[in-house]
């Protein structure tokens, strides 16, 4: 299960490594190809994803972007290994996570999810929560894995709700505390589910804020689903514009603003060329997709 | 979603942390601030007005069918009356007796069928295999109503004691059950989910996520349980039983002196009503997320 060690990261057998000089010390290379996916409840064949295909280089940011119910959770829960593909493979760091004769990947915590609608065990404080990891993989004793996690909440800036449960805090403190919750066992990749989906614009930008300031210093690679374009594009190195269901790449836009982004970033010349680009590929999908009446299953 | 202001620890524009009161002083603010509205004062009127009435029907107007029914000032000046006439009162041992018989025999359903009860049903909740053989039997079995075992509890156990707890946990084992497993099947996909990438193994998640994310509802299970225990084991006393309150109370009328069975119904009400809050305060000592959680939503 633990696979954060170093010399796991340096198996490189077939995976083509992509923008070197960007790479993580720590890995974190995915790489998707002719990923399918039919889900069949009651022998109705739903395809939520048809032929897929996208490289995430090891220390990328990667947004994916596309219409509601398109596919884009489906694509997430199989890299995390919570249910098996139909065909194509993926691999992480060039070791197969899932493929032909291999249909579901093993769960592990190289791959973290932070989840859509939050999954913080609300039984347990934010300090238990992030401890949990570590605990339960025996990396760590109780009480060092106790201090590391308070250390970790308070380098998040969330220190002084170490014991609170996450139902007394607000959810952007819960969605700070749940990716200090990921990041403690040193993940390859930070798979994030539309994690500021449902906060207001303000909370949004203190969240983007953090989540900067947390990439910036530990360059784990993160492939994060969003709709909301202006967050993709200040967040992302890369903007992956997906199709509607069945869900399959349609264009990959770069951004090239360099870090450490600020929101002044937001209102340049660059900015708006590429929110224009983005938005209209997006806005394509979407209009075909809200024309089926796609909905999602969560 | 509530917000943060109204966490424990609130912060002024200083910073300073003014500090919420907590335990008994909490319980001390709550008190006092509901003096301040109309709930205790209604609540008082309530109970006055149906008193009022009782007394009414039975003693004031004395109308046909009520006349046989001790009413509240019989019943009361009994109750206190360190002489009963007819035998039980607050003073009298035997009242105590009846009141312990009863509770030890509720402990040991209730502990039994909790026991038996919360395993089952967390088992039957987390893995198919297990709820495929046990549910069809459990389906069963349930709707059959507790006096219809009479008869099989009589013939299985010897005595009165063994009968009578039997058909009690069995009353509340099926409640226990059914709301457990429920509990554990309400407990949202994506806690297993995490746990799963987190590294936990089976059991960790047994521990983690199943025990803790079916609590809620197997404490609402638990307040059910033990009423039904409570009806069912006075059922059982007042068919095969050998003191109790339940026999109390049919004793008391075969032998013609209503009083002490309405103190038998009184008291009856009383305990039923400690033993569910006993259980509440156990509920909420050990899940303090979830009172929290239910506290930031002003519930
Ligand atoms: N477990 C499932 N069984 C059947 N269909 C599913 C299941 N999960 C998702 N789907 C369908 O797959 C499609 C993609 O869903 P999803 O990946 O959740 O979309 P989104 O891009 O909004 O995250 C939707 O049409 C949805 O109804
Ligand atoms: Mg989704």
């Amino acid at each position: 299960m633990n696979m954060t060690t170093p010399n796991a990261t340096m198996k490189q057998n077939s995976a083509p490594i992509v923008s070197p000089g960007n790479g993580s010390p720590m890995g974190g290379a995915l790489s998707i190809k002719n990923l399918t996916k039919i889900y069949d409840p009651e022998g109705v064949n739903v395809c939520a994803v048809d032929d897929c295909s996208m490289e995430i280089a090891a220390g990328e940011v990667c947004m994916i972007v596309g219409p509601s119910g398109c596919g884009k959770t489906t694509l997430l829960n199989a890299i995390a290994g919570f249910h098996s593909i139909t065909s194509g493979e993926i691999r992480l760091d060039g070791d197969l996570l899932c493929g032909p004769g291999k249909p579901k990947a093993e769960q592990g915590a190289d791959r973290m999810v932070v989840f859509q609608n939050g999954a913080l065990f609300p039984w347990k404080t934010l300090a238990e929560n992030v401890a949990y990891g570590p605990i339960v993989q025996k990396r760590m004793s109780k009480s060092e894995a106790n201090d590391k996690a308070e250390h970790m909440l308070a380098e998040a800036g969330i220190g002084e709700f170490c014991s609170k449960y996450p139902g007394e805090v607000s959810s952007g403190m819960a969605r700070r505390a749940e990716i200090v919750r990921a990041l403690i066992n040193e993940p390859k990749v930070l798979l994030l589910d539309e994690p500021y989906r449902a906060m207001d614009a303000l909370t949004k930008s203190i969240m983007h804020e953090s989540l900067l300031e947390t990439y910036d210093r530990t360059k784990v690679t993160i492939f994060f689903i969003t709709h909301d374009l202006e967050e993709a594009i200040f967040l992302g190195d890369k903007v992956h514009i997906v199709t509607t269901r069945p869900c399959s790449l349609k264009k990959t836009v770069d951004v090239n603003i360099p870090r450490p982004r600020t929101y002044e970033s937001l209102s340049s010349e660059e900015f708006r060329t590429l929110m224009e680009e983005v938005n209209e590929a997006v806005h394509e999908e979407a209009v075909k997709a809200f024309q089926a009446g796609e909905r999602e299953l969560a | 979603m509530a917000s943060t202001a109204q966490s424990e620890n609130k912060t002024d524009t200083n910073g300073r942390v003014m500090t919420a009161p907590t335990g008994f002083a909490l319980v001390w603010y709550r008190i006092k601030e509901s003096l301040t509205t109309p709930r205790p004062y209604l609540m008082l009127l309530g109970i006055l007005m149906w008193l009022f009435l009782y007394w009414l029907l039975c003693e004031g107007l004395r109308l046909d069918r009520f006349d046989k029914i001790p009413g509240p000032i019989a019943v009361a000046k009994e109750w206190f009356s360190p002489t009963p006439f007819q035998g039980i009162s607050l003073f009298t041992e035997d009242y105590y007796n009846n009141i312990y018989v009863s509770c030890r025999r509720i402990l040991i359903a209730f502990g039994l069928a909790t026991g038996i009860g919360v395993p089952l049903g967390l088992f039957m909740g987390w893995s198919k295999k297990f709820k495929d053989y046990t549910f069809p039997i459990l389906e069963i079995l349930r709707p059959i109503p507790i006096l219809a075992w009479v008869p099989l509890a009589i013939l299985m156990f010897p005595g009165f004691e063994a009968p009578v707890i039997f058909l009690a946990t069995l009353a509340s084992l099926f409640v226990t059950t059914l709301n457990t497993m429920l509990g554990v099947q309400s407990i949202d996909e994506s806690y297993f989910r995490a746990a799963g990438c987190l590294g936990s193994s089976n059991w960790d998640i047994f521990k983690n996520v199943v025990v803790p994310g079916a609590l809620p509802y197997v404490f609402t299970g638990l307040q059910i349980s033990i009423g039904v225990a409570w009806f069912s084991l006075v059922a059982a006393e007042m068919v095969s039983g050998d003191h109790g309150l339940g026999y109390l109370i049919v004793d008391s009328y075969m032998n013609n002196v209503t009083v002490p069975m309405v103190i038998g119904m009184i008291t009856l009400g009383f305990v039923g009503w400690f033993t569910s809050v006993l259980v509440r305060i156990v509920g909420n000592w050990l899940m303090q997320w979830h009172v929290k959680a239910l506290a930031q939503q002003g519930r």
